[in-house]
């Protein structure tokens, strides 16, 4: 959160790595303890992810074969939920949430990156005022605003059209990256950027050589949190949006309205439209916490 | 832009000769330090970088609750565009005697109260048994983590067909299963939407709140807490005056972003409710008294109240955030 909160957290670099040292507070507990502990660590785990397993395997069953009762586990696997899926026409939709996600995220970084610098490295007064300002802004609740962003839109002729979903989508974004890449930047090392002065280094070697190998880390969490939201947003998208515009999520939810058996075909619609987000999230468990806390967590 | 920052970096006298001059001197916050060391530049050189990043934020935020106060007190009704008027405190009045707009705000509070509640308490266990040393420590971890990678439409569809559907969902499937044919088959998302919704929610805001948790817990400083155990302190009573003083900041954090979220929910009531079953929550009630109804004059008004709840409710949440950001020192 602060300069001196980050030095309390350097060791935080542990905080990620599920396979930390062993904790001297577990030598006491006698081994029976341990593994009753262990054994409720591992169902929360299983539970928490059943939902999931049960989507992917749902997804790979034949539509009669999902909607049975009791469930039929070992039914035999088959692509026609995919096949239906991609039938109905989901690259447009989802070319478009790539677009809208991608392009906002850039804007993101290349707007918050200055701010994050003025209200760091060479803090403007007030900085801490700017910063919660920032923040508030993420408080109040889009749907507040979203009646004279559709009424604009429709005068300018921008319904319907990705470039209103991006240029939204950054706004969203924008106060989390500011706040992210401010806590980055707090820890550059000053004496590093006056000598970087002295030598007569330009702003863009200084940029290169001394600030962007601390706010790395930092601009990856950002990316991959407004990739994230991004992703997911679906108010902005179904009131904005139509038939050219429209994202992934959108595309679900209008998804359900076909009559006759259609879960394998949910499952496998959601299953693709998801993958994007775990992977990402995945591959980078602990830029997801760093992003999550807006940097407070590193 | 960055040709004004170039200038005045060139600009600046060389660091270490100010350094000694430095009026106040060192001083433990390091931005402070950094503010008069660095503190020659013009303001407005300074201010250049802020300003792309606050204009944008303040037109595409600020502007359109402006723009939704004016339209709050007009009469306007995309279907009866001829009437199109000033109405003074009539949308207000409505927005306040509506039993709907009423129900909207109790079960926003209601939501936001019940899922963060329910997600932190979870989480706090699970990172707790995270904490500790076993094995398949990471792959718990990733298996814990999954929810929250889910797209939240699709997990509000998945929760509502695939798990709470009374003919062939995985739950009503589970019981007949286990209980056999006579087994109770209830039709979840009718008897309890209210909880149903709150379920699914939980279910992805576990996992975030556990993952912040869990990066407090180990940063916990562990010789302190052998001390204790040494000294012949119970697990409870380190987990009560060491464990949870060192995590209040974490807790204070992860409740204030949930809720920032879960506030404004509206992919799970769409998906699972659709609003209906007395579900409706005030981001779901404006959609569709804009969208459906197209009463922008009472929607507005139903957004300005949103908005002054908001603030009433984030001013207490932002003077929290930053009273953690002061007690860590850093803030000047």
């Amino acid at each position: 959160m602060s300069a001196t909160t980050d030095r309390t957290f350097e060791d935080g670099a542990e905080v990620a790595d599920p396979n930390r040292e062993p904790q001297a507070i577990n030598h006491h507990k006698s081994p029976k303890s341990h593994i009753l502990l262990t054994l409720a660590a591992w169902l929360c785990g299983l539970l928490f992810a059943l939902p999931v397993a049960w989507m992917i395997l749902t997804s790979f069953h034949k539509e009669e074969d999902a909607a049975t009762n009791p469930p039929s586990l070992f039914a035999p696997l088959s692509l026609d939920g995919y096949r239906s899926f991609f039938d109905a026409g989901p690259w447009p939709p989802l070319a478009n949430s790539l677009t809208a996600s991608v392009v906002s995220t850039i804007l993101v970084l290349l707007l918050a990156f200055p701010a994050a610098y003025a209200l760091s490295i060479r803090p403007v007064k007030k900085w801490t005022d700017v910063l919660f300002f920032f923040l508030s802004t993420k408080m109040l609740p889009i749907v507040a605003g979203i009646l004279p962003i559709y009424l604009f839109a429709q005068k300018v002729n921008l319904l319907d059209n990705i470039w209103l979903l991006i240029i939204l989508y950054t706004s969203m974004n924008l106060p989390i990256a500011v706040w992210m890449l401010r806590s980055f930047l707090a820890e550059v090392p000053v004496e590093m950027l006056e000598a970087a002065q002295v030598d007569g280094a330009s702003l863009m070697t200084t940029l290169r050589k001394v600030i962007a190998p601390v706010v790395m880390p930092g601009i990856a969490a950002a990316a991959l949190i407004c990739f994230i939201f991004s992703w997911n947003e679906l108010l902005l998208a179904r009131v904005l949006t139509g038939t050219v515009a429209g994202t992934a999520p959108v595309f679900l939810t209008g998804f359900v309205t076909s009559q006759g058996l259609f879960l394998a075909k949910v499952c496998a619609a959601s299953f693709v439209v998801s993958l994007p987000v775990l992977a990402a999230g995945f591959a980078a468990q602990d830029k997801l916490v760093q992003g999550l806390s807006m940097g407070a967590v590193k | 832009m960055s040709s004004d920052v170039s200038q005045a970096e060139a600009g600046m006298p060389d660091g270490p000769a100010e350094e000694s001059g430095a009026p106040r001197g060192r001083t433990p916050g390091e931005n402070t330090e950094r503010a008069t060391r660095l503190a020659k530049a013009g303001d407005w050189s300074r201010r250049a970088p802020l300003l792309p990043a606050l204009i944008f934020v303040i037109v595409l935020t600020q502007l359109p609750f402006v723009a939704t106060l004016v339209v709050s007190f007009m009469n306007w009704n995309a279907y009866y565009p001829d009437e199109r008027g000033f109405a003074g405190f009539d949308n207000f009045a409505r927005v306040f005697t509506d039993s709907n707009t009423r129900s909207a705000v109790f079960v926003t509070i209601l939501l936001t109260v019940l899922v963060v509640g329910i997600s932190l308490v979870l989480g706090m266990a699970i990172a707790l048994l995270l904490d500790r040393k076993f094995m398949g420590r990471g792959i718990v971890r990733t298996l814990m983590i999954t929810p929250f990678l889910v797209v939240p439409v699709a997990a509000a569809l998945l929760w509502k067909h695939a798990l709470y559907n009374p003919e062939y969902g995985l739950l009503n499937g589970t019981l007949k299963a286990v209980f056999g044919d006579d087994a109770p088959q209830p039709d979840w998302i009718s008897n309890n939407p209210l909880i149903s919704i709150v379920a699914a929610l939980v279910w992805q805001w576990t996992p975030f709140m556990m993952l912040i948790l869990l990066a407090g817990l180990q940063s916990r400083p562990l010789d302190v807490v052998e001390a204790a155990r040494i000294d012949g302190a119970s697990s409870w009573q380190i987990f009560r005056s060491m464990t949870l003083p060192h995590m209040r900041q974490y807790i204070e954090l992860s409740g204030l972003l949930g809720a920032i979220y879960v506030v404004q929910n509206f992919d799970h009531v769409f998906t699972i409710t659709s609003g209906g079953l007395g579900t409706a929550n005030l981001p779901y009630f404006i959609y569709q008294t804009f969208y459906t109804a197209q009463d922008y004059g009472r929607a507005s008004a139903a957004g300005v109240v949103v908005v002054i709840g908001t603030i009433l409710i984030a001013t207490a949440a932002l003077r929290t955030a930053f009273s953690l950001f002061k007690d860590e020192g850093g803030a000047k």
